[in-house]
Formats: C-alpha cells, structure tokens, sequence
C-alpha cells in the first residue's frame, strides 16, 4: 500500500479542531501507524484474562466482598466453623454464575465483533491501480474507500467523488439514530465537481478535520489541495460509518475516522444502568439484617463467654484448639464472635441478587412476548432497554407526556389553508384522514389562475393568481423532501410489494421520503392540486404545473431548518423570468414577525390553533440581482468559516429573511392516537397524575387534552400566563385558595387542571414560588405546559420528582423528549415518526401510547408485587433456616456447631428452596390482567399496600423469627432426653424447615399453574433424593458429619412425619389465618357493606373479580 | 394513487430490513405461557374452603394426640441417679477420688425398688447430664475413615484429631476427643429375690448399636483376625485403661467394632443425653422381664463428671412404636387439634352471623 499519511500537529489558534492532518502522498513508508485500525472491539474481556478481569469486577459489588470475606475468615483455625474448603462453596456458585453470564454476553460481543470486522470492502490500491477487496478491520485512515448502493460504510469517510454528477450521496442512518428517512451528502465543495471520473492517482492533498467527537451533527475540517487553496467541509460531507448508501450507484470517500474513533462507536454506549427504588429500600433493609445478625453474634460471643466462666473446670469435653492448649476464655469469645458470622452467614441473603436479576430477566421476558404491546403495523414489540427497573412501572406517581406523536398520531393530514386571506376547508380529508380530496373552491381557483399562466407564457398577470400559485409552489419546493425513484428504493419496494401490491403507484414509481411528516403531509396536498414535486438535486427542483408544464428551478440557496429561527427558505430562479425568489416556510409567530404588512390570515390562525391545527405559514420574497450578489458573498464566506460556522450561517439567514409577503397559512391536523382518552381515563382512575409538556402553544393543546379528555369540559381549568413575576405569584396565590376550596376533602368540587405556558413556567419554577407552583400542581388534575423547550421538560420532571419525592415517568418520541426521558425515573420511549432518539435514550420504548395502559396497570403492578414479595420472601426463608442455627446455639455452649451437615446447609438454601420463589417471582398474578385493566384503582391501592416496604419486612422478620422458634423446639422438645445424635436431629429440623418454607410460599402464591405445582413438587423431590442417596453412600466422605443412614433411620421412625405434620401446621397457623381474616373480613365486610374501610373493600373487589373470572372462565370451559 | 406513495413511505419507515435479508414477523407468539394466561387454580381462602381446612386438622390431630398420649403412658420408664454428690450417696466415695488411671475400679452400689412389672423388653440407658458431647471443636475431633478401617488413616489420624491424634509420635487408634472420653463405667443389675439371694439379671450387648454402623461404618483395620496384630504401632486413647483391641473378648464385639464404642461415638445432640448401654431380653410370656421388688445396682465408677457438674443415671424403659417415653408430642398434638377445632367453631359463627345476613355475597354473579 504506497498511500502515505503523515500526522503533524498545526498551531492551532482554534480550540476545537482536531490538530491531525492526514496527508495523501507518494511515500513507500508505511503511513498508517499514528492512527488506531478500523477493527472494533466491543468485548470487555480477553480470552486469557477472563476470570481476573471478571472477578475484579464482580468484587465491585460489596454483596460479593462480604461473603468472599467469610470464606477467608473461615480459613482462620481459630474462628472456622466449617471445613473451610466446604465454605467457599456458595460464594464460588454466586460467581461463577454471574461470570457464565457475563462470559455468554462477552462471546455474543466477541462474535458480532468478528463478523463486522471481517466484512470486505473496497480499497483503492495503488500497486493495482484500482479498489481491492479487503476486511473492515484492514481499513486505515487515509484510504479511499468505494461503497455501492445499499452497502455499508465501514469508516467515517469524507465524500469525494459519487457517480452523481451533482455530487450528491443518499445515505440511510437508521442503524446511527434509527431515523428512516433519506439524508443528502455532498461531495467536498469545490473538489473536482467538474470532471466525472475521479482519479485516485491524481489526488495529492492534506485533510484536516477536528478531534473525534460524538456529535452526530458537527464535523468540520477542510482539504488543502497540492496548489494551497483550502476548502472547508461540514456534516454534509461525511459518510458516517454503518450507515447505508442508497440511491447512489458508487460513492468514494476517504477514511477520516475509524474503529472507535468514528462517529457510531463514540455514540455507542452499553445498556443504562438505574437502581430501582424497590432495590433501595431493600438495601436499607439488608443493613438492618447486618446489624440483626451483628447483634446475634455478639449474644452468641457473650454466651461463649458466660458459659466458659460457669464451667467449674475444664471439661473432658472441652478439647484444645490444634496448638494444644486452651486458649483464654475472653479470647474464646472473641473467636467466637467471627464463628458465628460465617455460621449465621446467610442471615444476609447471598443469593437474593442473583435472585433478582434472574427474577427481572423473566419478568422482562413476559413483557416484551405480550402480544396485546404488539403492533401490527411496525411490526414491533415492546423493548426493554432498562434491564433492572421493570417494577418501578408499578409504582408511578406522575406521567410527563409529550404531545406530538405521544398522544397524537404525528401523521399530519392536510386540513385547511387560508390564502390571501380566504379560508378552505378541506372536510373530507378530517373525515378520511388522508389528504387525497382537494377543496373544490380552492381547486377552482388555482386551475382558473393556472389556465392564465399559461396563456399568458409565464408572466404575471393579476397579482391574486399568482399568489395561489406562489402558495402551491412553495409548498412543494419549501422542503428537503426528496424524491425516491422506484430503482433506488428497491429494497424498500420489495418489501411493500409482498404486503400491499395494489396500494403502489407504479406508473409513477416515486416515493416521497420526507424529514418530518408535516412536509410530505404539505408535498402531498400540493400534489392533490396538481403541483408536483419530480426530482430534486442540491442545485435544482423540477415541479409540474397543474396543467402538465414542467418548470426547472434553480436553487441557488437553502436557509435550512433550525430550532432558533424556526423556519427555513429556499432561494430559487426562475427558468423562465429568471427572477430570484424566496420561499419561506415556518411556525406562524416566526414568520408573521417578519412581514411587511398582514391580512386577516392571523384570525385564521388562531381559529386553526384552537381547532388544535399545527400551523404553518408561508410568504415569499423577491430579490434582486444585486441584493442577492452580496448576500451570498457574506454566505460563502460564512460556509467557510471553520470557527462560528453555524453562528455566521445564521446570522445570514436572518439577514435574508426580512420584509417578507405572506402567502397563506396552512393547518395540519395530528390526529390523536387510537384509544388515548381511554389510556389516560385508565391512568387517572388509577390515581397517576398526567401532564403534558409541549412545544406547541396552548390553544393547541388544550384543545388536545380536551380530545384526550385529559381536561373535562366541566373542569375548572387555571391559565397562567404572564411576563410579569409579581403577577405570576398572585395568580399562584388566587388558584392555591381555589384549588383548596375545590379539593376539600368531603366537597364535590371541581377538579382543576392547570395550563402554564414556558415563559410563565420560568417564573413559577424559580426557587421562591416554586413550592408555591407543585402545591397548586398537586392539587390539579393535570397540568399541561405549553411552548416548553427540552431543557425546560426535563426541569419540570427534575422539579416535581426531587421537591415531591414520587416516581416520575416521562414518555415522548423526539429528539426533544431524550432529557426529559433520561432526567424521570422512568423514561418510555415511543417509536413513532421522528426518529429513534427517544427511544435510545429510553428504558422502555413501545409503538404507541395505548400500550402504556397494559404496561402500567398490568405489567407494572405485576412485576412490583411479585418482585417485592419474592425479596421479603428471600429475607424470611434466610432468616427462618439460619434461626435454628442460632437456637442450637444455647444447647451446644454458644461453641458455634452446626447440627446440619454442612452440604445440605448450602444446598439447602442453593437449589432446595431457591426454584420456587424464582418462579414465584416471575409467573405468580395476585389479579388477573382483565381484573387490573377494568379497576385502575387497583393500580393506586396497589402500590399502597402491596409493595416493598419496611413495614412488610419487619412483619416478615417477625414470622420468621416465630416459626424459627417453632421449627427448632417442637423437634427439640420431642426429642429432648432421647439417644438422638446430633445429625438426625439436624436432620429432622431441616426437613421440617423444607416444608415449612415451601408450604409458607404456597400460601403467598395466588394462582397455582402447572409449572407453580412442579416446581413445589420437584424441590421436595430434589431434597428426598438428594438427602436419601447423600446418606445412602457418604460413608467418610465428609468428616466428621458423615451422614451414613441416618435419613433412612430417621425416615423409618413414624415420630419423624408426626414431628414434620405439628411443627409445619403450628409454624403456619398465624399466617394462615392471617390471610383467611383478611378473606374472611372482606367478605364479612363487604356484606356488612362497611364502605368505611377502604383497604378491606380494595381486597373484597379483588376477590370479587377473581371468582367473578374464574366463573366466567369455567363458564367459557 | 397519490396517497399510495406516501403509505409505503410509512410502511417503510420502521422496520430496516437489511438488504436481501428475510423479513422476520417479530410478533410474539400467542401461546398461554407467555401471555401468561396458563389455567391457574387461584385459591380463595373463602368460610367454604377454610372451615372444613380447621375442622379436618382439629378431628384429626385430636385422636392422634390421645393415642400418642396413651402410647407415652404405657411406657415403663425408671431413672436413678448415680453420680454420688451427697455425702450420703452411696457412690460418694468413688466420685471423690478419682484418676484416670486407676487399676483398682472404685465400685459402688445402689438399692432401688420397681412399684410395676416391666413387661416387655427392657433397654438398659446411661444418661449423662451437662454433658456437651456437641460442642464444635469435640464433634470435629474423630477420623472417620480410621474408624472405616483405613489403614493410611489408622497411621496417620487426621488433623482433625488433634491434639488427640498421636501419643508421642505413635498414632492413637482410636484418635480424637470424642473416643478419648469414652463412657467408662460398668453397670451390673441384681434382682434381690424376696427370700433375700441376689440374682444378677443378663444384660445383652448385642444390637445396641445401628446395624449399619456396626457392619458398614466401622470396620477393624486389615484383614488381619488377630487385633492385636491389627493395630500393632498405634497406641491406646489417653484416658483409656485398655488399647482398644482389649475392648472385649468376643472378636465380633472387639476393636472399632464394640457396639459400647459405636454407640459412644453417635455423638448426642443435646448436653442431656442417654445412650443405650444394653438390652434386657424378655425370657418367655409367662413372666415379666422386670418383676416389681428390689433391685441392686452395682457400678465400677470410672467415669468422672465433677469437672463439668454433669450427673450420670441409668435409665431402664420399655419402649413402644413411638420410641420412649415422652408425652409432649401427646400434649401438642392434642392442643393444636383443639385450637383448630376452636377456631373453626369461630370461623363458622362469624360466618354463620354475616353470611345469614347476605348470602349472596359469598360469590356475586
């Protein structure tokens, strides 16, 4: 490879260039070295330092130290209460586990790595004189790559040379930011735009670009040719690795960035990682067993201590420690201290994490395999990009919702327009909500003024023509819509044959791919009056006129879209008059600043608004030559600008765009989405308090939450809208009495729904009223916030999840919903028309709003309640077992012996009784979906009395600590005074235990499957045989405990099942007739019809419900 | 036909399919399992469904109580204490003095007197008291495979038994604590006939220990019949007076495999605890085993218990299917029967007072 690349450093006066230059010469030294290859490596782990560099990070988690700690202490003579080899068992289960795991996801990496690495592209080699085959990971910066239609770039390249003669690449960046639509690239201005064939061999120049970054939408840098002149680039001039070429037969670039340095690799990032509340509590709740179990080892060292003390002499039984003498009674305690921490070890539950994370990838399994998430018309699932936080859906305060495309369909249908003044209504397209009718007053209109046009050879007649003309014209020209032809959308057609071949246009084969929808919506509508939009190529767009003319514009400029001016302008010639006009097209109050003089087109536009229209207005602009001339002086100038380059662009965009002529105004309508005022009924009657935060204004969306019947008509709603703060506080101060008054608890008050728009938001959200604001907030039914920015979303759902302390979810499908998703803490992101960025930056991401009902009501409450009773289940189970080994303790001298045998101690609590809550918490339903769609409150009370809390887990504690004691002295009592030896006896305890725990566990289920029965069955099961062939065949295989016999022995006696039958029934019986008081007051209550007890009645519903669908479920039977 | 092309723009919008790769339908498959919609059986803690559950238990658990009751009754059971801390026992003396290596046995013996006839098979115990045979580091303190006949084992015991392993530098057989503290006392009983002659009452030693233990757990190391070759090179416990091939005559019952030493060596779970030392075997069914009258028990005390305030008795018991005598088990099976048995009487009149007020309630159609 004789292409050479040097790296210098510039004396950079700007900050943020990248100071590599890479140089394209005639050296023979190998020129690629300074720049890291194209291979990637998403792999966390190397084949040979796999278990270092895995336990390093399982170490991270303090869980993990802890019992590693244990298993070292008992490896101390003097404290070890096991065989210390035995000890390390489970902790080496734990990790070795969790390192599988990690190890299968590593292989996946690895794997996908390989096969990206190895996929062939084509590099141009100058031995060959020609582009060679040659792997991904072999390309280096400096080589010029050649990428086909529909292939995909393996490197960031700068584009310098397409087969268009424009110059122009289509490339796809669903794989970069999931956005579907076509994006244009042009080849390095002023870089051989003339010669159509480009030669690799002649090109010897020295590129500059900036340090990588991972901004999408920024690159700068510029090309010094061999004669020193520089020309400047930007983002449309970038092919960004793993996008698509399409539309474009050969394009060849040159490799600015690769591997990790390019664009896609910095803006990967591995799954997001937040800590659920539930895990919170329940680390609050693990320090109150340390300290538990701290306590206990203090009374089993004091005990030791105290029984030293009382023994006369030494005892024949007392044996010396391996030294051969007795060590100190004080000493002893102290030892004895350490020995029952690692006796008492799993008082802290060691497998409840893995536990859990088993737990969530089952629940997470059943969410995204439910059918009723599913949607047909994508083709998509719900996805859970979140893997830890499934029940925090359960547990939900406050919604934040985006309007456009979240509640509504974000498919704009072409409603009305008002030109010069006139307004037309376009009322089948509401009804069909298709824009495929045009208004025949309207249509009459342009045919008569499009007649004229062309009798009279394209100039001007009467001024009122024109204008409709210019009106139509800059709806098809004001635009980046793009023209797909049927061979460059091939794979795409495919695809649309197999579903829907009718719905093709196959005479005229072209496909609109637009950037947002409300463009091709207006392309469209043009197209309905017979403006057609034909091809656009950067420098010109063809339009068809109504009656068959097609005119050739040149496009001299295009002031694009940004968020600051809110609106864009394209600068055309006219092919025949050869006049120079602009077409402006942008948010109503944008462009109605900058009009020379107004119609009565703004009453139209508030009528649009409160019909809850999106409003677009147009006007255009003649300029003359000279004007123009020096305009775009300053424009190339600031094209290439490297530092302020956007700045300076729009400064002369403003510049341009003034003393404009209005066109007309159009009204988009966006649709709701099916079944959204049932979702957001469903969500408050489940006590979720819904906002709305929108960038549109308020008229808008009011008038959608009325739709959305998020504001009844009856609603006492509040408007807050005002420049002035001291204002703002007095309107704060009036609605805080009036919504006290309205939310007295006994009076029948109106419910009040709040509408604030951005800049009175500012205010209210300032550190002196903002208590003021989420009181009066709290007191609302919902809240809408209209003309909010992004930044300003996400401060609302900072604000009200810190100051509230309540669980926020936001859900929104924009770019500008991504901080407001990532500042709640839970964040939906929809998958609807504007791109993916929502939903990457999502824990959850579903096609429509709908979904969230099931997700919430159904899912969320499921997967809290299961989750919260399988954690306080594991603390109990651990508890209970662990207890009888402290029981022992004041029968054996507080000298820290174990009375089970070590293996079925581990296995006991590793595989016996470890299935069944797992299943437990996945599969178990408390209610069934039907019973928790139809009662929503269900999800409110729910949340209440269901979940986690640390009254639950005190009351767990406190059973546990009972049937501990009942599991230790019913055995102990029986057989108190008789020749039983010390591992029967265990034994019998263990079994008992068994029971107790799983028996305790079939009481929690609620709904008995055939998988609940086989698990049960299979661990009783398990233990049997295990137990019977462990006894069965250790003769001396584990000293001292040696089991030989003993459970056959011990099996063949029938005071062993008399034991396990009183002890497992005494153990049960409180919470037993716990839950049947519960059943049995609630249904006593309920025919008492005592309302006064909300709680018992909540349950009585349930209930209800419950025998209710199993009637009608054996009915259907 | 305008409209078409913007349709297959949104159909096209969502999925990317890769060029030329098949379209995949990810819709999830509608099967009871993953709907989560598998028949389940939801069980409603109803008065229908509790109250029989109260009832079965207490109709149940009551008889079995009395007849556990009844069984503990039966049992004959009589205890004495020997261990002689008055200064009127008549074991007193031998307690005092004591030293491990005593040749002379210190003998004693006590007069007691049964009020009933024993009738079946009589199981002569030891108990001792205070006694914690489980006490972590003593309950470790034994080698298992020397015991299994390992002869590696019975060279070098394992660490386990220190510091009872080795008696400068010969390997103790058997090692550890727990045999050297072995139950060392012999116990006699004479039946004192009326006519005042004293008949000394056989006492088995067969099957006192688990047979499994006796054939398969412990084994005498080698082939070798001859013991005393067997174990040439170790050296006796510590506190034994006799190496462990001298443990008794008869060669089924000697070495690893005396039933007395086996039954020592099932460590006790509790620190009161008795041991089964032998067996009186009924004679025929004309007669008891046991006759009411005096007895006499004549102890070689050995076995010293001052040093942990321990006691030590002889407990003689008839036994039944239920083992011997313990009447807790009668006891708690009879008050949990009645506590459901209560509690269901309670359940029906809640029951009874609301349900008679709406019956429809029960379950609403």
């Amino acid at each position: 490879m004789n292409w050479d690349i040097g790296t210098d450093t510039l004396t950079n006066p700007h900050k943020n260039i990248r100071t590599d230059r890479i140089r394209f010469q005639n050296r023979t030294k190998q020129p690629n070295r300074y720049f890291p290859g194209n291979a990637v490596k998403t792999t966390k782990y190397s084949l040979w330092f796999f278990i270092p560099m895995n336990l390093y990070e399982q170490f991270h988690r303090f869980a993990n130290l802890y019992f590693v700690g244990l298993a070292v202490l008992n490896f101390v003579p003097a404290v070890e209460a096991f065989q210390p080899e035995v000890a390390i068992v489970p902790i080496c289960v734990m990790l070795a586990l969790t390192a599988l795991k990690d190890g299968w996801e590593d292989c996946r990496r690895f794997r996908s790595d390989r096969r990206i690495n190895h996929t062939s592209c084509r590099v141009y080699s100058r031995k060959v004189s020609g582009f060679v085959e040659r792997h991904w990971k072999d390309v280096r910066v400096g080589d010029l790559v050649e990428v086909a239609s529909n292939e995909i770039i393996p490197a960031d390249l700068l584009l310098l040379h397409t087969s268009d003669l424009n110059g122009v690449c289509h490339i796809e960046t669903a794989s970069l930011d999931g956005e579907t639509n076509l994006k244009r690239r042009l080849v390095v201005p002023g870089l051989n735009t003339q010669d159509s064939s480009f030669e690799p061999q002649n090109f010897h120049c020295t590129v500059a670009v900036e340090k990588p970054n991972d901004n999408l939408n920024q690159f700068k840098g510029y090309i010094e040719t061999s004669d020193m002149k520089r020309l400047g680039f930007g983002i449309d001039s970038l092919l960004p690795r793993g996008c698509t070429v399409r539309n474009t037969d050969l394009a060849t670039g040159f490799v600015v960035y690769t591997g990790h340095e390019t664009k896609s690799m910095m803006n990967k990032n591995g799954p997001q990682y937040k800590r659920s509340k539930l895990e919170c509590k329940m680390n609050i709740d693990v320090l109150f067993c340390v300290i538990l179990l701290f306590s206990m080892c203090l009374i089993g060292a004091l005990g030791h201590y105290v029984w030293l003390e009382s023994l006369p002499s030494v005892p024949l039984f007392l044996t010396p420690g391996s030294h051969g003498h007795m060590d100190s009674n004080p000493l002893s305690g102290l030892y004895m201290f350490f020995t029952m921490i690692i006796l008492l070890q799993i008082f802290i539950p060691i497998s409840l994490y893995v536990s859990i994370e088993m737990v969530k990838m089952g629940q997470i399994f059943f969410i995204t395999n439910d059918v009723d998430l599913y949607e047909e018309k994508t083709d998509s699932r719900v996805q859970c990009r979140a893997l830890n936080i499934p029940e925090d859906l359960g547990n939900i305060h406050y919604v934040f919702s985006d309007k456009t495309g979240t509640l509504t369909e974000n498919k704009m249908v072409f409603r009305r327009c008002s030109v010069t003044g006139t307004e037309y209504s376009h009322n089948e397209n509401g009804k069909s909500g298709k824009c495929k009718f045009p208004d025949r007053k309207l249509l009459q209109r342009v045919l008569a003024g499009g007649g004229d046009w062309d009798g009279c050879g394209g100039i001007r007649r009467c001024e009122a023509t024109d204008l409709y003309l210019d009106f139509f014209l800059a709806l098809t020209v004001c635009n980046t819509v793009v023209v797909s032809t049927a061979t460059t959308a091939r794979a795409q057609r495919q695809r649309v044959w197999h579903q829907s071949t009718s719905e093709i246009d196959i005479s005229a084969q072209r496909c609109y791919v637009a950037e947002s929808p409300d463009e091709a919506a207006l392309v469209h509508a043009a197209k309905v009056y017979g403006f057609m939009l034909i091809a656009r190529t950067p420098n010109s767009v063809k339009v068809r006129l109504p009656h068959g003319v097609e005119l050739n514009y040149q496009v001299l400029d295009t002031l694009n879209f940004d968020p600051h001016r809110k609106r864009m302008s394209v600068v055309l010639r006219h092919p025949i008059s050869g006049e120079i006009v602009m077409y402006t097209k942008g948010a109503d109050y944008t462009v109605m600043e900058l009009l020379d003089f107004e119609r009565s087109t703004q009453r139209h536009l508030n009528w649009y608004a409160k019909e809850g229209l999106h409003t677009l207005c147009f006007a255009k602009k003649v300029l003359s030559e000279s004007a123009y001339k020096n305009w775009s002086l300053l424009r190339q100038e600031a094209l290439a600008a490297i530092d302020n380059r956007e700045e300076l662009l729009m400064e002369t965009a403003v510049n341009l765009e003034k003393q404009l002529t209005l066109l007309g105004a159009t009204g988009i309508e966006d649709r709701l989405q099916e079944c959204v005022p049932d979702t957001v009924m469903a969500l408050r009657e489940a006590g979720v308090r819904l906002w709305v935060l929108t960038g549109d204004k308020a008229e808008t969306a009011i008038n959608i939450a009325h739709a959305s019947r998020l504001l009844d008509q009856e609603d006492l709603v509040i408007h807050m809208n005002t420049d002035d703060k001291a204002v703002c506080k007095s309107i704060l101060d009036r609605s805080l009495e009036e919504g006290r008054r309205h939310t007295r608890p006994g009076y029948p008050g109106l419910s009040i729904g709040l509408v604030i728009d951005g800049h009175t938001l500012d205010m209210a959200l300032q550190s002196d009223l903002v208590d003021r604001f989420l009181e009066l907030a709290r007191l609302c039914r919902s809240v809408l916030c209209c003309r909010v920015t992004p930044l300003q979303k996400s401060t609302v759902v900072k604000v009200v999840r810190e100051r509230l302390k309540v669980m926020t979810l936001a859900v929104g499908d924009g770019a500008n919903d991504v901080n407001m998703i990532q500042a709640a803490d839970v964040g939906i992101g929809i998958s609807g028309q504007e791109g993916m960025q929502a939903v990457m930056a999502s824990d959850f991401s579903i096609s429509c709003f709908k979904h969230m009902k099931k997700l919430l009501l159904v899912h969320g409450h499921w997967c809290n309640s299961r989750l919260s009773n399988m954690a306080i289940y594991f603390f109990y189970k651990n508890v209970t077992y662990v207890n009888l080994l402290f029981w022992y303790q004041f029968f054996c001298g507080f000298s820290g012996t174990s009375m089970i045998d070590i293996w079925l101690l581990i296995f006991f609590n590793l595989f016996f009784t470890s299935t069944p809550p797992i299943m437990f918490g996945v599969m178990d339903r408390d209610v069934s979906a039907e019973t928790l769609l139809g009662l929503p409150e269900l999800y409110r009370t729910g949340h209440e009395s269901e979940g986690y809390s640390h009254f639950t887990f005190w009351i767990a504690m406190l059973d546990a600590f009972y049937q501990s004691l009942v599991c230790f002295f019913i055995p102990y009592l029986t057989y108190q005074g008789t020749d039983i030896d010390i591992y029967t006896f265990g034994s019998s305890m263990n079994t008992v235990s068994l029971f107790n725990i799983l028996l305790h566990l079939a009481i929690e289920i609620k709904s008995w499957t055939l998988v609940h029965w086989v698990t049960m069955l299979g661990s009783v099961a398990l233990y049997f045989t295990v137990t019977l062939v462990y006894s069965a065949t250790c003769i001396s295989c584990n000293p001292p405990s040696d089991p030989y016999w003993t459970t056959q022995q011990q099996m063949s006696e029938p005071i062993f099942y008399l034991v396990c039958v009183i002890t497992t029934v005494v153990a049960l019986l409180p919470r037993y007739r716990y839950r049947c008081y519960e059943d049995q007051w609630c249904v006593g209550a309920q025919s008492a019809s005592l309302s006064v007890y909300p709680y018992i009645s909540f349950i009585c519903t349930v209930h209800d419900t419950h025998t209710h669908t199993h009637l009608s479920e054996a009915n259907s039977e | 036909m305008m409209a078409s092309s913007y349709n297959a723009k949104e159909e096209d919008g969502h999925v990317a399919v890769p060029v030329g790769g098949t379209i995949k339908n990810k819709k999830p498959d509608n099967t009871a399992f993953k709907q989560q919609r598998l028949p389940a059986w939801q069980p409603i803690l109803t008065a229908g469904t509790v109250l029989p559950a109260f009832f079965v238990i207490g109709l149940i658990f009551i008889p079995i109580g009395i007849g556990l009751y009844v069984t503990s009754n039966n049992i004959r059971e009589f205890e004495i204490d020997y261990t002689g801390t008055d200064i009127d026992d008549p074991c007193f003396n031998c307690s005092q003095s004591f030293s491990w290596n005593n040749t002379r046995p210190c003998t004693c013996a006590l007069d007691f007197s049964l009020d009933h006839p024993f009738e079946s098979n009589v199981f002569m115990y030891y108990g001792l008291s205070n006694f914690y045979q489980n006490h972590r580091r003593y309950v470790k303190s034994r080698d298992d495979s020397q015991l299994n006949g390992d002869i590696n084992s019975l060279k070098n015991p394992s660490k386990e038994c220190e510091p009872y392993a080795r008696n400068e530098k010969a390997p103790i057989a058997p090692c550890g604590a727990i045999a050297n503290s072995m139950f060392n006392d012999t116990l006699d009983l004479y039946y004192v006939h009326p006519n005042g002659t004293r008949i000394q009452i056989p006492l088995s030693k067969k099957d006192i220990a688990w047979w499994t233990d006796k054939h398969v757990k412990f084994r005498n190391p080698g082939n070798n019949p001859n013991l005393t070759a067997a174990f040439q090179g170790t050296s006796k416990p510590i506190n034994w007076r006799r190496p462990v091939y001298e443990l008794d005559t008869d060669e089924e019952n000697n070495g690893f495999i005396n039933e007395d030493f086996i039954v020592w060596m099932r460590t006790a779970a509790l620190p009161t605890f008795r041991k089964l030392y032998r067996i009186i075997q009924k004679k025929n069914n004309m007669t008891p085993t046991l006759p009411r009258g005096n007895y006499t028990l004549e102890v070689s005390y050995n076995y010293p218990v001052r040093s942990f305030e321990g006691r030590k008795r002889v407990i003689l018991s008839t036994i039944s299917w239920m083992g011997g005598k313990n009447p807790f088990l009668g006891i708690a099976y009879i008050t949990v029967g009645s506590v459901c048995f209560f509690l269901g009487v309670v359940l029906l009149i809640i029951h009874h007072k609301y349900g008679s007020r709406n019956n429809s309630a029960d379950i609403p159609n």
